[in-house]
């Protein structure tokens, strides 16, 4: 099951980051999962938040561009190899990952790291055959 | 030296019987070859055979742009297509390009009043000059080409860019003028002294600078980094490309060839003429034209005039440096560039206008940068970089392929544009000219 992460443009600007958390603080939104990519002259900012509709209005209505992007959550056993042997079943079922990064917080024993796949309905279907465990939406929620 | 004393130092009466002359003859001449024209001049009421004087001019009516446009190709010419020795393109603001051609007599009236431009510089016969305005489409190389070959100068035809050859030939062949855009003067300087030239010991004493706006504090650089006299042309393509006015050594106002192409100042907005030294549009009519004349062609830059007599002893109206533009025009690098262009590629990638802003700078090594700002919009943003960077690199390439400019393209957060009532401002001049 696919989660949903926010995608919000910004700028290379002072503040701008900080703009955007203090925003989701004050409308009460935690956010679970946070990385940021950025070029010269802009960045992309990609969270995983408890309230996805809500951050999203949020955003929008203060001028942020933020979209949403199908991602998965996967459980990774907190431990050496632990995340190479989960991107060795990618590797040989040619699952592209365009890009990944870890939760704020820990899931019990595991590491929980999100996956942006080119294709993951693909994605989802290997990792049920593989019995690797994903995180729904509600335990998000709940976390 | 004055290469036509007899018109060029002419006295005002002269100078009236002469345009009054050429105006009897022209407006028949259009009126009976060209039928765009001869129903503009229908609907404003004007018989050809009752014009009399050149003050009868006020009772014609403007010729614009959208004109050209709108007949493109050959609606606006009064000679036919045979008689055409020579056509040149520029770019347009969208849709159709303009179009001028010269029959045999314009080329020649092309020499004639590039030669008054050259010798009006200080150009002297026996005189060397390195053209550096791009030759082709561009009217700019081929109509220094003419007045040079018609003085009787030796010319050095560089054509634009290849700055280290340039500079080469300026060394080995010593011309001592050189035609080129008053920017790529100033980032010659700048690679001059890269290749460890001293720009001071340079053999170019003269420069003949145009096709692109520039102010006396950029006349003042370039003639010390130089050390040269810089001077000002003016022209456009409609009316017959560079030689339509130009700057004596006292460079006070441009000299305009007013037997041939005629001046008037008016109100933009009521098409009144204003008073001398007042701000206004310049409109011209081209008196001798046989290709494709114009009557009172809107060029919609904002001049002043000036019917004293120069201490050089022209006795031709001298008109101000361009102060500014009617329309949203800029000039980059002596290209026209319009911000519907620019409109043009983002609905085409778009397929809905997003908010832009184009802003022309003129830093570091001196030659004017674009810059175009995108908002980012929810229906084109990507959560990938990569998606971005292409997005970014499509528009800068079609951009780029409108323009035959470079640009470069910033993509910004909504909103960051400024909007003045409602509608974001589209350009930003931040020369400092």
């Amino acid at each position: 099951m696919k989660i949903t992460q926010i995608s919000v443009f910004l700028e290379n600007r002072k503040g701008r980051l900080y703009e955007v958390c203090s925003l989701l603080g004050s409308n009460d939104i935690n956010i679970r999962a946070l990385t940021v990519a950025e070029t010269e002259s802009f960045g992309v900012l990609r969270i995983v938040v408890d309230k996805s509709d809500e951050a999203v209005k949020v955003l929008r209505d203060n001028g942020f561009t933020a979209n949403f992007t199908d991602v998965v959550a996967v459980e990774v056993g907190d431990r050496p190899g632990g995340l190479a042997a989960i991107l060795k079943v990618f590797a040989e079922n040619e699952v592209n990952v365009e890009y990944m990064y870890g939760f704020v917080e820990k899931h019990s024993d595991k590491a929980l790291l999100v996956f942006r796949f080119e294709n993951p309905d693909l994605a989802q279907k290997i990792l049920a055959k593989h019995s690797i465990s994903i995180v729904t939406a509600q335990e998000i929620e709940g976390l | 030296m004055i290469w036509k004393e007899d018109v060029e130092c002419a006295s005002r009466a002269e100078l009236r019987t002469l345009q009054s002359e050429y105006l009897k003859k022209l407006i028949p001449y259009i009126y009976h070859n060209c039928p765009v024209y001869q129903e503009k001049l229908k609907a404003a009421g004007v018989d050809p055979d009752s014009i009399s004087s050149i003050d009868d001019i006020k009772r014609l009516p403007f010729t614009t742009k959208e004109d050209m446009r709108d007949n493109y190709p050959y609606g606006l010419f009064s000679a036919p297509q045979d008689q055409i020795n020579e056509i040149h393109v520029s770019s347009g603001t969208t849709g159709n390009p303009t179009l001028v051609g010269y029959t045999r007599e314009d080329l020649a009236l092309w020499g004639d009043v590039m030669a008054r431009t050259l010798c009006c510089a200080g150009a002297e016969p026996g005189d060397t000059i390195q053209i550096a305005y791009g030759y082709g489409l561009f009217t700019g190389g081929l109509g220094f080409h003419y007045g040079a070959i018609e003085m009787g100068l030796r010319v050095i035809p560089t054509s634009s860019g290849q700055t280290a050859r340039q500079l080469k030939i300026m060394q080995d062949f010593k011309p001592r003028i050189i035609g080129c855009t008053p920017s790529y003067a100033l980032y010659m300087a700048e690679e001059a002294k890269e290749l460890g030239i001293d720009p001071r010991q340079g053999n170019w004493k003269i420069g003949i600078f145009g096709a692109e706006p520039w102010s006396n504090s950029m006349r003042q650089e370039i003639e010390d980094a130089w050390n040269m006299l810089a001077t000002d042309v003016y022209g456009l393509s409609e009316i017959i490309g560079p030689g339509v006015a130009q700057e004596c050594p006292h460079k006070d106002g441009l000299h305009i060839f007013s037997d041939v192409f005629f001046p008037e100042i008016i109100d933009p907005q009521t098409g009144d003429e204003v008073e001398p030294g007042q701000d206004g549009e310049l409109v011209i009519t081209t008196l001798t034209k046989q290709g494709i004349p114009l009557i009172r062609y809107r060029t919609r830059d904002i001049v002043s005039i000036n019917y004293d007599v120069c201490q050089c002893g022209r006795t031709s109206p001298r008109i101000s440096k361009i102060k500014g533009r009617t329309d949203d025009m800029i000039v980059v690098r002596g290209i026209n560039v319009f911000p519907s262009q620019i409109e043009h590629v983002l609905v085409g990638i778009e397929g809905t206008q997003p908010h832009y802003q184009i802003v022309v700078d003129r830093e570091a090594h001196k030659l004017d940068q674009v810059e175009v700002l995108v908002e980012v919009e929810p229906r084109f943003f990507s959560d990938e970089i990569k998606q971005l960077n292409e997005l970014r690199e499509k528009i800068r390439r079609e951009i780029q392929a409108v323009l035959s400019v470079g640009v470069k393209v910033t993509l910004v957060e909504p909103k960051t544009i400024e909007r003045s009532m409602g509608k974001s401002k589209r350009i930003v001049d931040k020369r400092t000219l």
